[in-house]
């Protein structure tokens, strides 16, 4: 498995935290663990609901200093 | 000093006229020099495409020539940069000359990459280019009955281009007189109908007065060309008669052939627009990693951004100012209103409802671009 990759989404309103991770999964392999940062307070909720949708993994999912900080494995 | 800007679209052309004129004296006494490289000795004013899709305008109205863009000072070359030596302030171009540079500004731009979703380029009519813009409008114009499927791909250049299709396809088929006749349903990546949760909410009620269909979570995996079925990485599908993509795009191929980021989009410092590791490269435009929308608009306000503080720094040598993450993005709600948003990093947009005078504007911004793209506005 590869290092954890950081993407980093806080203070953006387009493409949004969830659009970013969205092209950082598509340019990442099956088993590379990226982590969100968003200061988005929907992210805590609508990442999980995609990941789980899609079939990929949540490792994580806890918000710190006001920062949701999402882990999440490509699964497919 | 020798600044070489890299790319002439929006970005790369702004940069390098507000640079000629801040430095006007100093390109006067020798002291500096601007060098543009592109790969087009045409400039496309991109947005018209979405026009060119609808029959507004043709193709012919969307191009200036490059070099009557430019301030005369500038030294413009049609021969794109194929190597990147940073480590030497070096870039090789595909004739083969050498430019050593002090300051570089990368603004190459991105481009899309249909092929990259199976069928997509087959089955999928997209306004993103000349071709395809024309063929979308021949398509339309075939149109009598049946559903209209629009697909949104991941990460898309004009983020507000989805909601002002749904727009336009619906004014388009209601003055053709067949809109009881057509049935538009749109897709989109994540749970609501477009990433600003403030333009999703606007827009909602909108997609319902027109009896738009939506279904959100929807990632295209792939085409069924034969078949005319799209279906999605989440599972669900949708059949269409004629398909319609907002293509996904990625950075251009130089700068993931020279390994200077995934995905050809550039590490860049949100708040200086260098790149990271690279104090004496500028990055803006599609080109940037940001998370910041691609849009001729973002460009526009980086390139300002980007110009006053390489002036700067040939002045006073420093920079003076930061991006704050400005963007305006006009959002057409068919074919005689419009509405727009504009945010910042710390800011979201606050909507306006619809006017004509807003869409007037728009029409003229159409034109003014060209004043706009020379640095004037």
């Amino acid at each position: 498995m590869s290092d954890t990759k950081i993407v980093d989404a806080r203070d953006t309103f387009c493409p949004g935290p969830l659009m970013e991770l969205i092209t950082h999964m598509k340019q990442s392999n099956v088993g590379d663990t990226l982590e969100l940062l968003s200061t988005d307070e929907g992210s805590g909720a609508d990442v999980p609901e995609w990941v789980n949708k899609v079939g990929h993994e949540i490792i994580s999912n806890e918000k710190v200093d006001g920062v949701w900080h999402i882990k999440i494995r490509k699964a497919k | 000093m020798r600044i070489l800007v890299v790319g002439g679209g929006t970005g790369g052309t702004i940069v390098a006229n507000n640079l000629a004129r801040r430095l006007a004296a100093e390109i006067r006494a020798r002291r500096v020099r601007i060098t543009m490289l592109s790969a087009s000795d045409r400039h496309m004013y991109q947005p018209g495409l979405l026009y060119v899709a609808f029959g507004q305008m043709t193709p012919d109205q969307l191009y200036r020539d490059q070099a009557s863009l430019l301030e005369e000072s500038i030294d413009f070359h049609v021969d794109p940069a194929e190597q990147f030596q940073l480590d030497q302030n070096r870039v090789v171009t595909k004739s083969g000359k050498v430019h050593e540079y002090d300051i570089l500004v990368m603004a190459t731009g991105s481009r899309i990459v249909p092929e990259q979703i199976p069928g997509l380029a087959e089955g999928a009519e997209t306004f993103y280019t000349e071709a395809t813009a024309v063929k979308m409008f021949k398509r339309l114009r075939e149109m009598q009955e049946g559903t209209v499927a629009v697909v949104v791909g991941v990460p898309h250049k004009c983020p507000i281009a989805p909601v002002e299709l749904i727009f336009g396809l619906h004014d388009y088929f209601k003055a053709r007189g067949i809109r009881d006749k057509i049935r538009i349903k749109y897709h989109y990546p994540i749970g609501r109908i477009h990433t600003i949760k403030e333009v999703a909410v606007w827009a909602q009620p909108q997609f319902d007065r027109m009896g738009i269909e939506y279904e959100t979570l929807f990632n295209v995996g792939e085409v069924d060309v034969e078949n005319k079925v799209v279906r999605s990485e989440e599972g669900t599908e949708t059949k269409y008669d004629m398909l319609i993509a907002i293509p996904p795009h990625r950075g251009m191929e130089t700068i993931e052939a020279n390994q200077l980021g995934e995905g050809g989009w550039i590490p860049t410092d949100r708040f200086k627009l260098t790149m990271n590791g690279h104090d004496n490269v500028f990055v803006l435009g599609d080109t940037t990693n940001l998370p910041v929308s691609k849009t001729g608009s973002a460009a526009h306000f980086q390139a300002e951004v980007v110009a006053e503080n390489i002036a700067s720094m040939v002045k006073i040598g420093t920079p003076v100012r930061d991006y704050d993450g400005k963007v305006y993005c006009f959002i057409e709600t068919g074919h005689d209103s419009a509405t727009y948003a504009m945010f910042n990093y710390q800011n979201p947009p606050d909507l306006k409802p619809p006017s004509k005078p807003m869409h007037w504007f728009k029409m003229s911004y159409n034109q003014m671009y060209w004043t706009s793209v020379r640095g004037l506005l």
